[in-house]
């Protein structure tokens, strides 16, 4: 027989939450920008499926969408890109 | 896509886990592999993590980047705790969630190995996942048992290191548990269905994935997927599954048991700037431990 112990009330944890940016907005990491020609675009899925940050978007209808708040930039998209329907542009300084 | 097709696997059901903002350098390889994992199990899973580049990656507290269960553990437990977990959740009559080691290949090859055999050798119920980005990365590229021969770490800094790889997946052959299989992050779609397959098998199981990390290998970021996919075309990695004692091909290593049909491994050293001063006959000798790695596939293909 298993006994399970709760903790008492009020008795917090120190665990951590799924939050998103734990490093936190990783968009400023970025010098170069990913543009996507959505009329190039067959939606094969590539960009979203090696998308390290998991901020690429592919929808039939819509085409691709990019979350620049967090993209960092990396151009793994680019380099997939069997169409290359999406250039690395250099990000405008301050 | 008309709405009656069915949504691909890959990426619809990766979506939701892997949460944006991670502390992954540019073009890290290991959030495309937990996508991955993601897409087979969901948010059913609890990971155990020793110290490696994901403890790092998934965060600090108060947050972290997973919609998944971390457990973080020292350098050398990470199968040992995750073996307690498994018996723990048998325990409790879970059996929805599945455990996972998720470990480096300094916390597999080195640091791990004996709490990795002892969990093999007892064939306990969980997935003991390896990626092998073939250094310490996270401290500071320092020479691992998993370094190919000639790369330039830190620790082995003018004429590369000395000695081959460990071959990890070899050694767990030599275990006979009931899977192993190699992977590769620049085959999203072969690992998807090894973990697949993985989930329907009971026991102790390992895939060991391949991982270019650009910091480390020093290479640009946006060549992760590129690099990935040359280890295995040009034959220096291969894709396999071991199951029930005999060895298949996966499909992208198939046509190259030919060695006519690889490409050739300076294609793959060239992109890499830990291979920068390498020498002629190192490249001779990488050359021949292919070579060997393929015919020792070859004497358990049916």
């Amino acid at each position: 027989m298993v006994r399970v112990v709760k903790p008492e009330e009020n008795y917090k944890l120190p665990l951590t939450k799924p939050v998103v940016g734990v490093a936190g907005k990783t968009g400023l990491w970025r010098t170069m920008r990913p543009v996507v020609d959505n009329e190039k675009c067959t939606r094969c899925y590539q960009c979203e499926i090696y998308c390290p940050v998991n901020v690429i978007r592919v929808e039939p209808e819509l085409g691709v969408t990019i979350d620049y708040e967090y993209c960092k930039g990396c151009g793994i998209c680019e380099d997939v890109c069997p169409r290359s329907a999406i250039v690395m542009v250099p990000e405008p300084g301050e | 896509m008309s709405k009656s097709q069915v949504k691909p696997p890959l990426p619809y059901s990766a979506r939701d886990v892997v949460l944006p903002g991670d502390a992954a350098c540019h073009g890290c390889p290991i959030p495309i592999a937990l996508k991955v994992l993601s897409a087979v199990f969901g948010e059913k899973v609890i990971l155990v993590v020793p110290a490696c580049c994901t403890s790092v990656i998934v965060g600090t507290y108060p947050g972290q980047s997973l919609r998944a269960s971390i457990i973080h553990v020292p350098f050398a437990s990470a199968a040992a705790v995750a073996s307690g977990v498994a018996q723990a959740l048998k325990m409790r009559g879970v059996s929805d969630v599945q455990v996972i080691a998720w470990a480096g290949d300094g916390g597999t090859a080195d640091i791990g190995m004996a709490a990795l055999s002892g969990a093999a050798e007892r064939n306990e119920d969980l997935i003991y996942i390896m990626y092998d980005n073939e250094a310490y990365m996270n401290t500071g590229i320092q020479r691992s048992s998993s370094t190919p021969l000639g790369a330039w770490t830190t620790t082995t800094p003018i004429t590369g290191k000395s000695e081959h790889k460990k071959d990890v997946a070899k050694i767990l052959v030599a275990h006979s548990v009931p899977y192993v299989a190699t992977a590769s992050v620049g085959y999203p779609h072969d690992l998807y269905s090894k973990l697949q397959r993985a989930r329907s098998i009971k026991g102790f199981r390992f895939i060991q994935i391949h991982a270019p990390c650009p910091p480390g290998w020093r290479f640009d970021p946006k060549y992760t997927a590129r690099i990935a996919k040359l280890a295995v075309e040009t034959g220096f990695w291969i894709l396999y599954e071991y199951h029930n004692g005999k060895i298949t091909l996966s499909g992208p290593s198939r046509p190259l048991l030919d060695p006519s049909k690889r490409r050739p491994i300076e294609e793959y050293l060239k992109l890499q700037g830990r291979y920068r001063s390498i020498a002629p006959e190192l490249i001779n000798s990488i050359k021949e431990y292919i070579e060997d790695n393929w015919s020792w596939v070859k004497r358990y293909l049916l």
